[in-house]
């Protein structure tokens, strides 16, 4: 079971912290320092795993991490998983947040934390791989796309149609118009 | 296309990040971070009701200025009211906000459960699978309680569309994880099985998941998985990756499906079918063998995802370790991974070999690669693949190899990381152990661990080489000369110190006919030390020169001046000034012959585990598993204190831990940091360290002996509410006898003496000790479970002591009333620790409802009325069975009399059938039985009627007569 999720530059500034056990505020953030610290003083092109921080459970835990350009991807696991699909499993994380928004840098996960939890809530859930299919969630992130689109279109709609209706030149109603009588009903 | 366009962010939101980002100080950004709190909080009071827009912009800087660590305790009902909003943006963000930052314990928690529930009975997939995100998210035990029952609907019901499958799958796992009791078994848990078979790929890795999960703990509810993932896998493994299409990652067909699959079949034996076995063997094989095609791509990610599926393969073939030749496949090829050059392949590589050590067949295999290991620990720049190859170099360590290992491990310790120092050390001084070249390599290579890494050396450890030096007299000599050169080193550690001190008091004597270790030298050279010492090991020394005193009275004026030093006599630490004065007064005050029997020779100490296993067992839990499969299969490992053998009069078969074979005999073994004397009899009796023979189990006393695994109480507890095997059968036997052994195993014997009357009850149980260790902080505890609490009234006598001595016994007495009617009987827990490790043995006490039975004579006419009288439905049991045991007329007789009925003969014409009358005596009723039972000898078969004026009685009473005969 993936314990946490967090993402942190290369000045340990997180970015993204999720966390699929329940820890409070100031837990999480020593957790995301003691991981920072952990990971960052390694070399590049040592191996991508480690034994977790006392904080997060110690030998029972592995940390498992992958550092792209500023940011550090870091996955915490319990022994139930396999070193290597996880790492391949950041690697889905990545490319799919880059498929979304297109050379994903780190000021999108700023910017756009929303849709980095969207994009991570189809990959992973309750601390588990939910889906690895990439085709399929850039699908399922398309189709919300198009929803919020669509209610956005839905909210805008009232504004459009008064201001149509102040230009509209509606032409003149008969004053009077007689209307048949009804017949009651019995 | 990219699905978020750049530029409809919020600017809000933007300008607000910004506004943080160019912040100079941490005060700046605060101050920034409250302006906007207190904006949005003002915002969120206000009386204007906030459009989705803003809400949803709100929410996300609440977001921001969360992540960057400030607490947010507010905003919480606008986010639950976000989630009753039809609009699915709304909806998303109230989630997000909830799931983020909701903890489990909020108040709020009902109303977001309602909220979940609402959506979870929409018909609306994209709303259910909101709902299930957040339900996994959180996740906590009252949504599980409200929510659980729900969820297995959504995995089998036909309509489910199969992203919501795939949600509702591992949104149950999370709520089983969380407390399964509120996931119960059912008829869904078949169909989840089957789902292993779904066309959706994605479906079938949730399910896979889950059922996992389910399995470990219920694994006979899933057994038919096991042939439905074997040919899952080789569907999936026998496919070109051009087959899955979409879930083929990098040219691998749906590798993370495979490695699910792969521990999924790890929760099972191997499967006993020979064709099942033949081609899951099969899908095995075509792993190992696409592991040496050449690679499809030259990216990374096809690599790993084909190594993630290997080693998942290769740890199955591990676990069911019965297939020599793919065991011995799987350890080439990880001898191969070995030299990989990538990094986190050797690591890998390094900590599957690690299982494959212990595994028979593959043991020697693995020991081939000890070379390349040895370099791996040597040249590795990482200390995660370092320490993997330490782990693997203490599992392949064997007889044959010890001294290269050891000599290894003891070199590479200089340049050690400091993370893993104090493992190493516990794995060097258990392998010197268990594999001793002889007894003097074993002392060079403990102290040659103290002189290089003293800091790291826990007191185990030197703990245990003392002791066996104590046990081993052809080792004495030897010890003291090498702790005589090792002190001579100019810096030597504390540590060296305590073993120099302790050994030379013991043995000085040995070594001193040589000049340059004359008694005199030798206490010149301990007492340059002592005032760099700590006050445990200055008083180690006090204890020493008081030993010196008798081994060598020709120095004693010198040695009673130190001890009568101010430094000492007047000591701000107690414990040194009382050792001193006491020390100097027993110099001073005893007669040679009385200084030479209190302060004799240490007794061997007995033989026990070693301390510092259990010590690495604490560390690291799980090499104790290496530890049982290695401890099988050398068969006779050569263990250094054996000698403790040789001396049997020095340890009382009762009592032999140490400190209680202490208390009576002249045989001191106390904590080496309060004393090496053995002062608890005659006129000495006023010296401090007495206090520890009278308390000797005390976990708070004694402050670190040998013993230390006994008195800690365990770190693991291994609890289940499982029964005892052979629980049952006694249970049974006590329904025709009150008197009997009701338990017993290699441990522990219970013997039960018990008498009723009426509606009472009296049960005495005997604990009996069958070991020579004391059980601690023994606690037996008698529950009712459910109903029983109403029916049946236990009262139990607390034991009043919570130890169990070697060898004896206790006894408890439990009293209980009948109130009404019962089934189930009342469940005995004993808990206990036994030499560091918790147990816990649950039984059924032997209370059962036949026991407030009273016979009652009648004759046949008053039977036959009553007989008739009680024939409606539910009042009559029959049951016709194959006889258990034997048909014989006298034991049935006595069978029914002990079980309570009066029989009465001659009401019955055919005199080999048996009837009988009896009354149950509860407090609320009253309930009369007759029985009829035939025999029918040609069949071996009996046809059992009862008639009582209570369903269950009826019912009770039968399945019990039942197991009888």
């Amino acid at each position: 079971m993936i314990k946490a999720i967090v993402v942190f530059n290369n000045h340990g500034k997180p970015r993204l912290i999720k966390f699929f056990q329940h820890y409070n505020e100031d837990m999480q953030q020593q957790i995301v320092r003691e991981t920072f610290h952990l990971v960052s003083k390694r070399d590049e092109n040592v191996c991508n795993f480690l034994e977790g921080g006392s904080l997060i459970g110690g030998s029972d835990y592995k940390i498992i991490y992958r550092h792209y350009a500023t940011l550090y991807f870091v996955f915490c696991v319990d022994s139930s998983e396999s070193e290597l699909g996880i790492l391949d499993l950041i690697q889905v994380f990545v490319e799919t947040l880059d498929k979304a928004f297109e050379n994903v840098c780190e000021l999108d996960l700023i910017f756009h934390v929303d849709k980095v939890h969207y994009i991570l809530q189809e990959l992973v859930m309750g601390g588990m791989v939910l889906e690895t299919n990439m085709t399929e969630i850039v699908t399922r992130i398309e189709e919300q796309s198009k929803l919020e689109k669509s209610e956005a279109g839905l909210a805008g709609a009232p504004a459009r149609v008064v201001s149509a209706a102040k230009n509209l030149d509606l032409p003149k109603l008969p004053s009077n118009i007689q209307l048949p009588n009804l017949p009651s009903f019995r | 296309m990219p699905t978020v366009a750049k530029g409809d962010a919020m600017r809000g939101l933007a300008v607000f990040i910004s506004d943080i980002r160019n912040c100079k100080s941490k005060e700046a950004e605060q101050k920034r971070i409250n302006k906007e709190l207190a904006n949005i909080r003002s915002k969120f009071k206000g009386d204007k009701t906030l459009d989705g827009y803003s809400k949803k912009k709100y929410v996300c800087k609440l977001l921001f200025i969360f992540l960057l660590g400030h607490d947010i305790d507010f905003g919480h009902m606008e986010a639950v009211n976000l989630l009753s909003s039809n609009k699915y943006t709304e909806k998303q963000i109230g989630y997000l906000f909830i799931s983020v930052l909701v903890n489990t314990e909020s108040e709020l928690i009902r109303l977001i459960i309602q909220a979940i529930k609402n959506d979870l009975f929409t018909r609306n997939p994209v709303h259910i699978c909101l709902a299930l995100q957040c339900i996994a998210n959180i996740g906590s035990k009252e949504m599980a309680e409200a929510l659980a029952p729900e969820i297995p609907k959504l995995i089998v019901s036909g309509e489910t569309l199969d992203a919501v499958k795939q949600s509702a799958c591992l949104c149950l796992l999370r709520l089983f994880r969380t407390s399964p009791e509120t996931v119960p078994s059912g008829e869904w848990t078949q169909r989840v099985g089957h789902l292993l078979n779904d066309q959706h790929l994605g479906v079938v890795t949730s399910a896979t998941s889950l059922i996992h999960t389910l399995a470990q703990k219920t694994p006979e509810d899933f057994r038919q998985c096991v042939q439905l993932a074997i040919s899952r896998l080789s569907r999936i493994v026998t496919s070109s990756y051009t087959d899955l299409q979409d879930y083929t990652y990098y040219f691998v067909p749906a590798p993370w499906l495979s490695v699910k699959l792969l521990r999924l079949l790890q929760v099972y034996p191997p499967p006993e079918d020979p064709a099942m076995r033949g081609r899951l063997n099969e899908c095995l094989e075509t792993i190992l063998n696409k592991a040496q095609e050449p690679p499809k791509s030259k990216k990374v990610q096809h690599s790993n995802a084909k190594n993630a599926v290997l080693f998942e393969a290769i740890n199955l073939i591990i676990h069911h370790d019965t297939e020599p030749t793919l065991l011995v496949r799987a350890c080439n090829q990880l001898g191969q991974f070995l030299q990989h050059r990538e990094t986190n392949l050797r690591y890998l590589a390094l900590e599957s070999m690690c299982l494959l050590a212990s595994s028979e067949f593959s043991h020697e295999a693995v020991k081939k690669h000890m070379d390349t290991v040895i370099t791996a620990l040597k040249t590795e720049r990482d200390v995660s693949v370092r320490q993997r190859a330490v782990d693997l170099l203490y599992g392949m360590c064997d007889k044959s190899n010890a001294e290269e290992i050891v000599a290894e491990m003891l070199s590479y310790l200089e340049t050690a990381d400091y993370s893993i120092r104090e493992e190493m050390v516990l794995k060097v001084a258990i392998l010197a152990e268990k594999y001793p070249v002889d007894y003097t390599w074993y002392v060079d290579t403990i102290l040659n661990l103290i002189r290089i890494a003293g800091d790291y050396v826990s007191d185990e450890v030197w703990y245990r080489v003392i002791q066996i030096v104590i046990n081993r007299d052809d080792v004495q000599g030897y010890a003291a000369k090498v702790v005589f050169e090792a002190l001579q080193a100019p810096a030597c550690h504390e540590n060296m110190v305590k073993v120099g001190g302790y050994i030379l008091g013991e043995f000085g004597n040995l070594i001193a006919g040589d000049q340059r270790s004359s008694p005199m030298v030798q206490f010149q050279l301990l007492h340059s030390k002592y005032h760099l010492c700590s006050a445990p090991t200055r008083g180690l020394l006090l204890s020493t020169y008081i030993k010196f005193i008798n081994l060598f009275p020709e120095i004693k004026g010198q040695l009673q001046d130190v001890l009568r030093n101010n430094n000492n006599l007047q000591n701000a630490d107690a414990e040194l000034q009382q050792r001193a004065i006491e020390y100097l007064q027993l110099s001073t005050v005893a007669s040679q012959d009385v200084l030479a029997t209190v302060l004799e020779e240490m007794p061997p100490f007995p033989e026990r585990e070693s301390s510092i296993l259990a010590k690495l067992k604490k560390k690291k839990p799980n090499v104790s598993d290496i530890e049982v499969k290695e401890g099988k299969k050398s068969s006779n490992p050569p263990t250094l204190n054996n000698s403790a053998a040789n001396t049997p009069e020095a340890t009382p078969a009762s009592a032999p831990v140490p400190v209680m074979a202490a208390a009576p005999a002249p045989a001191p073994v106390q904590s080496a940091s309060d004393d090496l004397l053995g002062l608890s009899a005659g006129p000495a009796a006023a010296v401090p360290v007495t206090n520890n023979f009278a308390a000797p189990a005390a976990p708070a006393g004694g402050g670190g002996l040998l013993v230390d695994v006994f008195d800690t109480p365990p770190a693991q507890n291994n609890v289940s509410t499982a029964l005892a095997p052979q629980a049952e059968d006694n249970f049974f036997k006590f329904a025709i006898k009150n008197n009997g052994v009701l338990f017993e195993n290699e441990l522990l014997q219970i013997g039960v003496k018990a008498e009723y009357k009426g509606n009472l009850g009296r049960l005495g149980l005997f604990y009996g000790n069958k070991t020579s260790y004391p059980f601690q902080f023994f606690t037996p505890t008698v529950s009712c479970p459910g109903e029983l609490a109403s029916a049946l009234n236990v009262q139990t006598k607390p034991l009043d002591v919570n130890t169990v001595e070697g060898g004896a016994q206790v006894q408890q007495i439990i009293n209980v009333e009948c109130i009404a009617d019962f089934l189930d009987a009342p469940i005995l827990s004993i808990k206990f620790s036994y030499s560091g490790s918790m147990q816990q043995i649950n039984l059924m006490l032997p209370v059962m409802l036949n026991k407030f039975f009273e016979p009652v004579e009648m004759d046949a006419t008053t039977f036959f009325n009553r007989w008739k009288q009680l024939n409606s439905p539910g009042q009559e049991e029959q049951k016709i069975f194959k006889a258990t045991y034997p048909i014989n007329q006298d034991n049935s007789r006595t069978k029914l009399l002990g079980f309570g009925f009066g029989l009465l003969d001659g009401v019955d014409p055919n005199p080999d059938n048996f009837v009988g009358a009896g009354i149950i005596k509860a407090q609320s009723s009253q309930v009369g039985c007759l029985l009829r039972l035939e025999p029918n000898m040609q069949a071996q078969m009996y046809r059992l009627t009862l008639r009582t004026s209570s369903n269950s009685v009826t019912t009770r009473l039968a399945d019990l007569l039942l197991k009888l005969f």
